[in-house]
């Protein structure tokens, strides 16, 4: 082989591995990327049940439920919406009613299945999304910002 | 007046870091010997001024003084006194003044360990190094003050998040920082190479070592990080392909793709210009690390509190430091030829084969982690990039990668021959393939990768073996030649095999968690008994203490395996009342076939029922050995005396290169 050969075998190879690369992550992309729904665009969009989704915003006073058997149920509102939410599982240390929260999972039948409660390592700390969410709504306060910053 | 003091040392250290980054340089240029040595003294003085500054914070911390915004947001009477020494790195501002202590240790450390460097060359590396320093101490000076007052001061401090309380946390931050910092040792080597236009085997073998320690360290870093996770976040998972995991991930694909690249431009003179670029990328990683962890701008189970001023600088300084050394290489990595042929299959072809791979992992990891921002930016959807993705992506990428590990010590420089190859390795691929059937027959309903896992490890594990016997001709020469070779391996070769077993064991050890964890959530009352995974938990109700700054609900099970008492475990729950939070201590009982792992919710009713979850992880032990194993190997890998006597002499050592001279 001449060296133009060879030359031409590397790019042959590493051009191969990225089309592989593209294909995997193409067709994960398809099924992977989970779109962030605050509760009125739940309730609006309306998504298909078999769709992933992360659903963000606060919980609701008073509406945490524990169903036994590590069932709990609790509302996560916007202030405009409100979405019922059932989970199974250890919440996160942190998960607190009147806080923010992130939730994924699907939207069934009007209520929001999750399967995982996203864990905060800060009391203060408010996912950003959760905090659009809120500013979308109308509901962003001068004071929780101080108090979320 | 400590406080101001270590203020103060870093404010002189920012003007040493002006002087030893441009005067050497211009010496090294304009060839003045003078010049060129003022940055030995001025690397010196560098950490002197930032140990000072270091030790300032870290006495404010010890003797609680609450007039420093810093302790108090992050410290208070009662923290045991580890964690408030731990406290002056587990925030932002006291994590850079780490973060430009070890920049300058490891500045000082090439001051000192690089006699036998060039000195022009060594100017230059050490003027880099101070460019990188620069940035870093106006970011603190300017947006980030770890000794600003306050005034008044509170009678006490808020405390330290108590997640971040935990002696594995402890350490996580400086040996991560080590990992990360230590690629800019690196990224100045390539700098200044780039800058005198040539790359040689000398150059390789002294950037090796370093790449070496750095990666070591951001091995031990990583793992420390997920251990953390694994323990104390309650989930029994280890890796959830987190922004900020993948933050610490992206610089150890490029570091260690970086580690392989060196020795083909040591052993074979090729693929410099690519080396180079790997070494940027590697610290760029890094800084990007550093950015996502600090800037708060993904939506990441690790985030910090956000603040934009900070963003944007990070962001400056990022586009400064890429963008820059990309120009340069750009401009100057064409002269960067490499002499040697190039045969596809050989030892250097399977170690292109390794970068290539590593270079599009890197990039499959690094699209997954920016592309929520980026659609974010561009006004599209809020969404984000779960670990469904990277292990749809990753995962599969590996599997080459992985067979071709084994193959690759097999195959000679120049021009190597699979078959052999191959042929040597046959009852390797027997054995692997039945571990895999055997992984597959024992739960049939188990996970593809779990079982490809399996096969690759034993696949790899062996190779290691039969390329060390195949090393010391056992059983092919008479016993006692077979022992003369083993003794006479270089330490680098032990360390490839050191470094390429303990992969084989933490693969096993991931495929093992990741494909057969057992899980189990229900509420428990006293007395009442569950069966996971062949091992029988009964649960003997909950208490309540308390420890030093938290109170404690520490729960009770007693395990019985074939009604044979078995180990009891105690998870607990605490809370930590300054900061208003709980946290999860898992219960975990560790054999070499898998973890017992228990955790305790709340409690629900008022018989005394809690809910349990009980975990069983399969094989996790052996990601830790495995990990701690390669670790070693990188280890063993640096004391190479190669690294050190004699061998980087330059053939033509001219003191001041002319850019042109490239080979």
């Amino acid at each position: 082989m001449k060296r133009k050969h060879k030359r031409l075998t590397f790019v042959g190879v590493a051009l191969l591995l990225l089309a592989a690369a593209a294909a995997l992550v193409l067709t994960a992309f398809e099924e992977s990327i989970v779109f962030f729904y605050s509760p009125t665009d739940l309730v609006t969009k309306n998504p298909e049940p078999d769709r992933r989704l992360r659903l963000g915003g606060l919980v609701v006073d008073d509406s945490i439920e524990k169903q036994g058997g590590g069932l709990v149920q609790f509302r996560v509102t916007d202030t405009a919406e409100t979405v019922n939410v059932s989970f199974t599982g250890l919440l996160p240390d942190l998960f607190r009613e009147g806080q923010g929260v992130v939730a994924e999972g699907r939207f069934v039948n009007g209520v929001f299945m999750a399967d995982e409660v996203l864990a905060k390592h800060d009391e203060n700390y408010m996912p950003p999304e959760v905090a659009e969410a809120l500013k979308k709504s109308g509901q962003w306060k001068h004071n929780e910002e101080v108090e979320y910053q | 007046m400590t406080a101001e003091l270590g203020h103060f040392a870093l404010i002189l250290a920012m003007f040493i870091a002006m002087v030893q980054a441009t005067l050497p340089l211009i010496g090294a240029q304009r060839n003045m010997p003078v010049w060129v040595e003022l940055a030995n003294p001025a690397s010196y003085i560098q950490l002197a001024l930032t140990t000072f500054a270091f030790a300032c914070l870290l006495h404010v911390y010890l003797i609680s003084d609450f007039t420093v915004v810093n302790v108090v947001q992050n410290s208070h009477t009662d923290k045991p006194l580890i964690y408030k020494i731990a406290g002056t790195w587990g925030n932002h501002e006291g994590s850079l003044l780490l973060w430009v202590f070890i920049l300058a240790l490891f500045g000082a450390a090439v001051a000192l360990f690089g006699r036998n460097l060039p000195p022009a060359f060594k100017a230059r590396v050490l003027s880099v190094q101070a460019m990188i320093a620069i940035g870093f101490y106006l970011f603190m000076l300017l947006t980030s003050n770890p000794f600003e007052r306050i005034s008044p001061a509170p009678l006490n401090g808020t405390d330290l998040n108590p997640l971040l309380q935990d002696p594995g946390l402890a350490i996580h931050p400086p040996l991560l920082y080590l990992g990360y910092v230590g690629f800019s040792v690196a990224f100045s080597f390539a700098i200044a190479a780039l800058i005198e236009g040539r790359v040689d085997a000398a150059w390789a073998r002294w950037v090796r070592p370093w790449t070496l320690a750095a990666w070591v360290f951001l091995t031990g870093g990583i793992v420390l990080g997920s251990w953390w996770a694994y323990y104390e976040l309650g989930w029994g998972g280890w890796w959830f392909w987190d922004p900020v995991e993948n933050a610490s991930f992206m610089p150890w694909l490029a570091g260690t793709a970086l580690l392989h690249s060196a020795v083909v431009v040591e052993k074979r003179d090729t693929l410099k210009g690519w080396t180079v670029l790997l070494a940027i990328v590697a610290f760029s990683m890094s800084l990007l690390g550093t950015f996502i962890v600090r800037s708060g701008v993904l939506t990441s189970v690790h985030a910090f509190a956000t603040d934009p001023t900070r963003g944007v600088f990070i962001l400056l300084l990022l586009a400064i430091v890429i963008g820059g050394s990309l120009a340069l290489f750009a401009w100057r990595g064409p002269q960067l030829k490499g002499s040697g042929l190039f045969q596809p299959i050989s030892r250097e072809g399977a170690l292109l084969f390794n970068n290539l791979v590593m270079a599009t992992g890197l990039a499959a990891v690094l699209l997954g982690t920016l592309y929520p921002l980026f659609i974010d930016v561009v006004g599209g959807a809020k969404i984000s990039v779960g670990a469904p993705f990277f292990n749809a992506v990753f995962l599969p990428l590996m599997v080459p990668m992985i067979i071709a590990m084994a193959l690759g010590p097999f195959l000679n420089w120049k021009r190597g021959d699979v078959m052999p190859a191959l042929a040597r390795l046959r009852f390797v691929a027997i054995l692997a393939l039945a571990a895999g059937a055997a992984a597959w027959s024992i739960e049939t309903d188990g996970p593809f990768m779990g079982v490809i896992g399996i096969a690759l490890a034993v696949w790899l594990g062996g190779g290691v073996i039969a390329e060390v016997c195949e090393r010391i001709h056992l059983f092919k020469a008479p016993i006692a030649e077979s022992f003369r070779r083993l003794n006479r391996m270089p330490r680098a070769t032990w360390g490839m095999s050191f470094a390429h077993f303990g992969m084989a064991l933490a693969i096993a050890g991931m495929s093992g968690a990741g494909g057969w964890k057992v899980e189990s959530i229900q509420t428990m009352k006293p007395g009442e008994t569950i069966t996971v995974s062949g091992y029988d938990y009964r649960f003997d109700g909950a208490t309540s203490s308390k420890g030093p700054n938290y109170s404690v609900i520490a729960g009770s099970f007693t395990v019985f395996k074939d009604g044979q008492e078995f180990t009891v475990l105690k998870p607990e729950k605490r809370f930590y009342p300054v900061t208003q939070m709980p946290t999860t201590e898992a219960a975990i009982h560790t054999t070499l076939m898998g973890d017992l792992y228990a955790v305790i919710g709340d409690e629900e009713g008022t018989d005394g029922s809690f809910v349990t979850r009980i975990y069983y992880n399969p094989l996790v032990v052996w990601m830790w050995i495995g990990t701690v194993v390669m670790m070693f190997g990188g280890a063993l890998s640096i004391s190479d005396r190669r690294h050190r006597v004699g061998v980087p002499q330059r053939s033509k050592t001219p003191v001041i290169a002319k850019p042109t001279a490239s080979v």
